[in-house]
Order: C-alpha cells, then structure tokens, then sequence
C-alpha cells in the first residue's frame, strides 16, 4: 500500500488471505460495474484485497465459494433468479448493488402492466410486427410476472444504492468491508439516482 | 425572559404558539419532517417529524410548546422510527429516483439521504397509479405522491380554488382532482398558482421543465436537507423573499 | 338521477353541506350508487368543490361511484361470521348468480361484497343487502334470498321473518336491571343543581365505556367551562369494534335510558345541540329511536332547550374515534384531527362537544338518580360500576352479560357455556387477546381492560386464522391519514397472510414487532396504535403455535415464483421445467 495516499479511506495493510468477490448483473444495464471500474487506478491496490471468482470482468462461468457477492440489476426472469440463488449459497455476504436490485430500478416500471400483454403488443401486434410469434424455445429465461428486487427473494446483507452508486461510494463501501467495519455512507456518497 | 423547553438537553426559547418544530428549527436544530412547510399550518400526516415530549411520542409540527416541556429528538430510537417511516413511503408508492424530474430537489429524497436509508426494507408495494398529462402545462405523477396534503390547502387557502383533494381510504387514498371528467385539464389550475410550487416530491411539474438544473446545483446536491431546511423556515419566519 | 329529485332531497336536508354523509345516503338509498355527474351537481347545490363530495364518496364504505347491482349485497367477514359458516354460505350466493366477489352479475342484478363486523355476532352469520341487515343466516335462507333477489322482489316486500334482530340478555345488574322513568334522571341532576351533579358523577368515578375509560364528569367540565355560546352532546353509537354489540341492545331495548343521559349531560353543560350518532350497519334502530325521540318532545323532555338529532354513519369504523365521529357529523370524511385542541374544547363546528358511549350515557342517567354509592357498590376502587358485555363465538349463549367491573374472564364464559376454550379476544381486535391460562385475569381498566366484546375461541379454532382475519379488518378500515397505520397495517396484513398460510419465516417474525412499534409509537390516532396488537398478542402466548407453521428456511422468497411465471407459461405455450421455478430445499 502506498504509504503518501491522502485519501481518508485509504485500505487498511495488505492482509494474508483476499475477500473472494463475485460480480454479477442481473436485471441489469452494466452501469453499477461500469461505474465501480470508475475507481480507476485503485482498481490496482483494491486487487491487493480481493480476488476475483464470478464475475464479468473474469469469465469464471459459476461461483466457487466467496466472501462477498456484488449484484447489481433486479429479478425480470427465471434465469436473473438461478443466477441469483447460485451466488447467496456461495456467498457469505451478499450486496444489492443500485437503484435495480434494491428496487426493482427501470425494469420494475412494467410493473403495472400485465407481462401478456406486453409480450403480445411486442411480439403480435405492435407496429411493424408482421407474421409475430412470441419466442417459446426452452433455451430463453421466462419472464416474471412482475419485476422485483433481491431481497424479495433472498436475504440481502448491504445495500448500496445509486443508478449508479459512484466510485466513491463503491470505494468507501469496499473499504470498510475490507478493514471490518460496518459500512457507512457520508453526505455525497448515499444517492438513489 | 422568554419561555423555553429542553430539546436534547439544551434549553430553547419560544414564543406563544410556537410548535416545537418551529421553535427547535428557530433555535438552529433542524427535524426531520415532510409534510410539513412553513408558510401553512401543520397537518401531521407523515409523522416522520416524531419526538418524544416528556415521554410521549408526539409530532413536533402539531405540539404546542408550553413552558418545561422536556423533548427528546436526536436518539437512536427516534432516528430508527424515522428511517423505517421513510421507508413505509418508499415502500408504498413508484419511487423511481433516477427518471424523476425532482430528483436532488426531492424532500422525500433527501430527508431519506440525511437519515441514511439505503433501502426500502420492505417488499415494494408496485401500486398502479395514473399519470395526467391531460393538461397543457402541468404533469401529474401521482407515483409520487406521499398524501401530504400541501397541494390541497394551498390550492384552497391561497388560490382560493380547490383543484386537489384526496379521496378513498386506507392504502388506496389517493390525490383527485376538481373534475368530473378525473382530467387536470378541466380544472381551473395555473401555473402561476401557489399549488404548483409546494409539492414536495415530483407529483406537480411544470412541463418542459424537466431536468433544468445539473446534477451537483440541485437544491440538495451541495448541501444536506437539515441546512437547506433551516434556512428556508428562517426566511419565511422573517417574511423575506422567498 | 334527475334534477328535480335532487332538488327534493336537498331541500329536505336544507342544503346544508354538514348533512353531506347523510345525502349522500339517500342517493345511495334511491339509486345504489352515486355518479359522478350527481358529484358535480351537489358540489354546485351545495357550494362546496365537487372534488371534496368526490372525497367523501369513496371513504364511506356504503357510498360509492362504483356499479352495483341492483341488489349489493355484503357478507359480514368478522371471525365469529366465519365460524359460523359464512365463507360457503357466500359460496353459496355466488355461484347462484355465477358472480365474483368484488363484482356485478353480467345481469346487473347482484353484487357481492365484504363489509365489517355488522354488530351482529349473537345471532350471525350476518349480510347486508342494500344496506339492510339479515342475520341467521342458513343455507335455506340463502336460497330464499336469492330467490326473491332473481324475481326482482323490491325489499320492502321481503318476508318479514327474514329481519327481526334479537335481543338474548343473560346478565343484568344494575344498568341493565333498574328501571328508569323517563325525566326521572334530568330531574335529579336539576335537584343537584350541576355542580354538585358533576361532583357526584366524579364520585361515583364513571369512566367511558367505549374503549378509552376517560372520566366523564371531567369531560363534561371541560365542555362546560370551555368558551363558547353553544355546546354539543354526542352519543358515539358507531359501535364498529368487532364482536360489539351492547350498544345495539341498548339502543333497542333501553334507549329511554339513554337519550336520558344525553338529556341531563345536556342540562349539565348547558348544551342544546344533541346527536345520536349511529353506525350505518344499525339501520332497524332508527324508527325506534325517533319515536323515542318524538315522545319525549311531547312529554316537553326535548325540544326546548335541547334536541337530539339522529347522524347515520357509512361504514367506517375510525367513525368511532371521536375526533373523526365530529369530522362525519360536519359532513367530512371521517379522519381524526390533531389533538389537542380536544373536542370537549373545540369539536362539531369548533363548539364545545362532548363525545360519550352508548353505555357511559345510560349509566350516567342512573347514577345521577341513585347516587355514587348505590354505583360503587359494584365493581372495583378503580374501575367502579357494571360493564356491559357482548359475548360471542364458541359459547352456548351468544349475548349480553352485564358483570360488576373486576369480574374474571372465566366467570363470564362460564355463564356463557364456554367449552375447551383456547383464546379469548376481549376488547376486540384492538384490545387484548387472552390463552386459556389467562382466564383467572379481570376485567377492569387496572387489569384487561374492554370496550365490551368478547369473542371465545375453542380448542378447534386455528389462532392464526383468527389473527389474520383481524389483520385485514384494520388494513381495511384505516382512514389513510398518517404513514404508519396506512402503510404498517398492510404491512402486518401481508406479514400475518404469509404465516398463516405456512409461507413466514422467522424474518416475518422478527418484522413483525418492528412494524407495531412504529405504529405504536408514530400513529396519530388510537387505531393505528393498536391494529397491531393481536399479532403481537398471538405471537407472545401462542408462539408454538406460529412455530409449527413457521419455514425451516430463514427467508423465503415473498411471493411464489412459479406462480409468478404462469402468465408468461401462458402465452408462449411452455410447459418445460425451466419454465418452473421450485422451491429450495432448506
């Protein structure tokens, strides 16, 4: 660790063992990862902390056992809810990460919809759908009913909210994960938008 | 010497009539608190402005203060109730920050900000609410809205007209407008009424003007709501520009 | 409905915008719901916005825009109602008109609905068919029901049979079993003079018998010394608590007794406005009531000084608590207001008002006749007098049972033919909810306080059923007003649905005390501060109860999963397994 970083949340000594984090989006659009890779060249000394096991960033298909699992993005479909049990089993800490997983987000607003009627006006009879079949092949996830956040399903054990939750804000809330401290969020670091 | 109470420990003075919010915000110390603005009578819907006088939970925005009331405001209990009042909003109605036009000029927003919800807890409700963007100059999204009621008595007390009133019971209580026809754009709104400007969430927008001020100038960007607020209930009790 | 009609009506409520509940009654009465083209025009008629009468339309449970049927008809859902069989007797009426409940048959004849405890407990299961009561319900009367309903028989000409209301009184003592000429208390109270009158009623410590056990001789104190030229006596007959129904048969069968005591606390006050307000499920008291009413103005009792009008709910039970009771009188949705100021200070119209119970007022007339000591003789040094009790559920005698104060449980379901009882709910819902090795406890505002209804449960009844029809009834019935009632007792609802259909887990559990804390502590009126209270209650003497039923998981998803993918299993046709979702093992 660099010893002249100023940065008040500067990570504690390099410890023997790294936290094993999986990453993943669910119901997502990617934002949550881009903006936690907008740490930039803290991503560096983050890597002296934490492996990586699932995650898009390394293309390890399905969780080993993990300290702490990232996912950002809502339940929409079958698949999102696999995805999601697979990582609570593995992972002692889980961390709904932005506006999605820990409301629904932008795919919760179909919420008031009735998901046939959607799929149909897609797919059947919307404009310019001509000869429409609704997709049926066994290989694609169904879609829920309703749009809804992780802790409807599984027990949640931090949130981190934001669309997205800045660099800053993944920055501080790793670091006190890392140094064993319950995490907390400043003025400027907590945000839903 | 005036009359004055004991909030968390400090003695605060008081005029006759004063509630304790208005007194504890005169005296500096800001309450969390929704429903309530300034420049109208206290309406005690949201409770989130909770405190406990000489033991008893009370709103702060309805309690007369009277000489030796000893009220506690700033304890873990209080903060907790608050939090999870909050989150009951949350839970409640369609509160998707990231596309709503009063995002970061949000009280609702900011006072969750302030109190340090990171989360509705809660299963959220999804109820389906309309949207009216019958009229020409003014959306309503009722996803938003917290039944506050500030709509309602300002269209009445100050312009005089009644456009809103809430309607139903219960969890399906809801904003209606003066209309046969449901639609805003058969009431006798304007933009220029002082209804269009006490919303304190994104309910009543002007239209085309969504999204005017960047991120960072909003009202609450720089500087959290318990300032903001002070400042703004100072400038109203001193009949200021507004 | 025509404009001449409209006219009509409003005349006869002299246009007057307080009476709004009570036209909006009569249109129901006339047409069976209310259009939004009636809201328009009685906003103009009355000079009030169209959007406050559009208001006070849809708080009422009785009124509404919504379609009808010609007959609309609402099963009463309390748990005694259940008990006796009202889920397939509902059943029953449904499939006769092959409709849904919650909406009108395709021939606009029938619709089906739910309405709270109807105060008829002893002699239920119960409906409500335009607002009319029909108790004792069978599967024969249903048939006879919905024949009449199908010939399009109009109502009035309904065989008689199908609506008497019975009393079964089991227990008198002294309100119930001394008699009282009519005068005979005002008189006393003039020979008093008031303040000694106020004094006595202060001695003999009569307290409120309507929940809240405040003491009536500094209620009318306040009134009496607060300013003001005119001064309101109210008798509270909302009697919305489920499993109540003493103040029905107090009303019915001693209401001399009554609008005796509103009489003398009239006299006592200086008041000269009197309202009978009487909840909307009670409509068979009203000619009753008025002939009482009409022969005490000829007896030169009323109508001098004071008269007594009669106020009709519309179906809410926050209507009970006072504050939102003077709100319905001025015509306003039934919302409780900020206190203080309190009504004995600034209630119906900012007038002085006194707000008491049915039975607070009978009791008064009797105790200013007989004196303080003739009242302590029964009951407790803190909890004077009789109570009078509506007992119902798994007992024999389904009644009333007047006990001194003090009495235990166990004497009361003892006199009732209580069998192998497991829980007992005193109070109602919002009161307290005893196990069977509670039974010893008494029944005063020292110990287990009640409002008057107690509803047994035998070893038979499920608790978690029990507690889930409660939770319902408060999420139904909460005004809306305030975050934590409103959202909290959907909240508990959902919580309490889950464990009683084998989906808790022990999050629910541990949600559960958290959510009645806010609701304790931040609601605004006694409803929300309480609505909570049976699941707790359940949860802390029937814990093995929820723990038979409680997930060995420590969550489970809050809604069902598979269910959840039926709709789209629909349209494309999928019946494969990934178009299922299992559940986990533990």
């Amino acid at each position: 660790m660099t010893p002249n970083r100023t940065t008040p949340t500067a990570m504690t000594p390099t410890p023997k063992k790294k936290l094993r984090v999986a990453t993943t989006s669910l119901a997502g659009c990617f934002g949550c990862h881009m903006s936690f890779l907008d740490i930039d060249e803290r991503l560096l000394e983050l890597l002296e902390h934490i492996e990586l096991d699932r995650s898009p960033l390394t293309d390890i298909k399905h969780c080993g056992p993990c300290d702490i699992a990232l996912i950002e993005g809502g339940l929409c479909n079958a698949e999102n809810v696999h995805v999601l049990r697979e990582l609570r089993k593995n992972c002692r800490v889980l961390v709904a990460v932005g506006a999605c997983a820990i409301n629904g987000g932008l795919p919760a607003q179909r919420n008031h919809l009735d998901v046939r009627d959607c799929l149909q006006t897609v797919y059947l009879t919307g404009k310019g759908v001509s000869r429409g079949f609704i997709p049926n092949d066994p290989e694609l996830p169904l879609p829920l009913a309703k749009v809804h956040p992780l802790h409807d399903v599984v027990r949640v054990d931090y949130f981190l909210p934001g669309c997205p939750p800045s660099a800053d804000t993944f920055w501080s809330f790793l670091s006190d994960i890392i140094a064993g401290r319950t995490p907390t969020l400043g003025h400027g670091l907590i945000h839903y938008d | 010497m005036s009359q004055t109470f004991i909030f968390d420990g400090h003695e605060i003075p008081f005029e006759a009539g004063q509630t304790v919010l208005m007194a504890a915000a005169a005296a500096g110390y800001y309450i969390p608190h929704l429903c309530y603005h300034p420049e109208f009578a206290p309406h005690g819907s949201c409770r989130v402005c909770v405190v406990k006088v000489n033991g008893r939970p009370t709103a702060s925005c309805t309690w007369v203060a009277r000489p030796g009331d000893v009220v506690e405001n700033n304890t873990q209990e209080l903060t907790d109730l608050r939090k999870n009042l909050v989150q009951f909003l949350f839970t409640e109605g369609n509160h998707f920050c990231p596309s709503c036009e009063q995002s970061g000029a949000c009280k609702l927003q900011a006072v969750g900000y302030e109190l340090g919800v990171l989360s509705p807890h809660f299963s959220p409700i999804y109820p389906d609410r309309p949207v009216d963007a019958s009229h020409p100059d003014v959306l309503l999204d009722f996803n938003r809205c917290i039944l506050c009621e500030l709509c309602v008595r300002a269209s009445s007390e100050v312009d005089k007209k009644s456009v809103f009133a809430l309607s139903g019971r219960g969890l399906t209580k809801h904003l209606i407008v003066n209309a046969e026809s449901g639609r805003l754009v058969d009431t006798d709104i304007e933009v220029t009424d002082k209804a269009m400007d006490v919303c304190p969430v994104g309910v009543i927008l002007h239209k085309r003007r969504g999204f005017a001020v960047p991120i960072g100038e909003r009202r609450y960007d720089r500087r959290p709501i318990s300032e903001v607020d002070l400042e703004h209930q100072r400038t109203v009790r001193e009949g200021g520009p507004l | 409905m025509s404009a001449l009609d409209l006219d009509a009506l409003l005349s006869r409520h002299g246009h007057d915008p307080t009476r709004l509940v009570q036209i909006l009654r009569d249109v129901m009465a006339i047409q069976n719901r209310i259009t939004p083209a009636d809201i328009t025009r009685l906003g103009l008629a009355l000079n009030i916005s169209r959007a406050r009468v559009e208001g006070v339309t849809e708080f009422y449970a009785f009124l509404g825009t919504g379609p009808r049927g010609r007959f609309h008809v609402l099963f009463s859902d309390n748990i005694t109602d259940e008990m006796a069989g009202s889920v397939a007797l509902r059943k029953r009426l449904l499939d006769a008109f092959d409709v849904k409940l919650g909406e009108v048959s395709r021939d606009g004849l029938v619709s089906v609905g739910l309405t709270s405890c109807t105060g008829l407990c002893d002699q239920g299961p119960a409906l409500l068919v335009n607002g009319v009561p029909i108790p004792r319900l069978t599967p024969a009367r249903i048939g006879a029901l919905a024949a009449l309903m199908r010939a399009e028989v109009p109502i009035a000409e309904w065989p008689e049979n199908l609506f008497p209301i019975h009393t079964h009184i089991y227990r008198k003592d002294l309100i119930l079993d001394t008699p009282l000429a009519p005068g005979e208390g005002l008189a006393a109270a003039q020979a008093l003079g008031p303040e000694a009158s106020l004094s006595l009623l202060a001695t003999a410590d009569l307290r409120g018998r309507g929940g809240a056990g405040f003491s009536m001789a500094t209620k009318l104190r306040m009134c009496r010394g607060a300013p003001g030229p005119t001064r309101v006596i109210v008798c509270n007959a909302d009697e919305g608590e489920p499993g109540t129904f003493k103040d029905r048969v107090l009303l019915s069968d001693y209401a001399d007794l009554v609008i005796e005591g509103m009489t003398a606390a009239a006299y006592l006050t200086g008041a000269s406005l009197g309202f009978i307000y009487l909840r909307g499920e009670y409509p068979f008291l009203v000619p009753h009531l008025e002939a009482k009413l009409a022969e005490r103005r000829k007896l030169g009792l009323l109508g001098v000084t004071f008269d007594i009008e009669i106020h009709m709910g519309a179906g809410a039970y926050v209507c009970g608590e006072e504050s939102a009771l003077i709100e319905s009188l001025e015509g306003k949705r039934g919302i409780p207001r900020n206190r203080p100021p309190y009504p004995a200070i600034s209630g119906y119209l900012g007038h002085p008002t006194a707000v008491n119970n049915v039975e607070t007022l009978a009791a008064s007339a009797l105790i200013l006749r007989h004196g303080a000591d003739w009242w302590r003789s029964r009951g407790t040094s803190r909890s004077t007098g009789t109570k009078v009790h509506s007992v119902s559920g798994d007992v024999a005698r389904p009644g009333i049972y007047e006990f001194p104060k003090g009495v235990e449980v166990r004497e009361i379901l003892d006199a009732a033919g209580a069998k192998n009882t497991r829980a007992v709910q005193v109070g109602g819902p919002s009161g307290v909810m005893l196990a069977s090795n509670e039974l010893h406890r008494r029944i005063s505002m020292e110990e287990v306080p009640s409002a008057g209804a107690l509803m047994v449960f035998d070893d038979s009844r499920d608790i978690l059923q029990v507690v889930r029809n409660f939770t319902r009834f408060f999420a139904h019935e909460s005004c809306g007003f305030c975050t934590p009632c409103r959202v909290g007792t959907t909240l508990v609802h959902q919580m309490t649905e889950r464990l009683a259909t084998g989906r808790g887990t022990r999050r629910d559990v541990k949600d559960l005390p958290r959510v009645a804390h806010i609701m304790r502590t931040a609601s605004q009126c006694g409803l929300g501060h309480t609505a909570a209270n049976p699941v707790l209650d359940a949860l802390a003497k029937f814990r093995p109860t929820f723990e038979k039923v409680v997930a060995l998981q420590e969550f489970l998803p809050l809604f069902d999963l598979d269910e959840s993918l039926a709709p789209a299993r629909e349209v494309t046709g999928r019946e494969d397994e990934e178009a299922h979702l299992r559940e986990e093992a533990p």
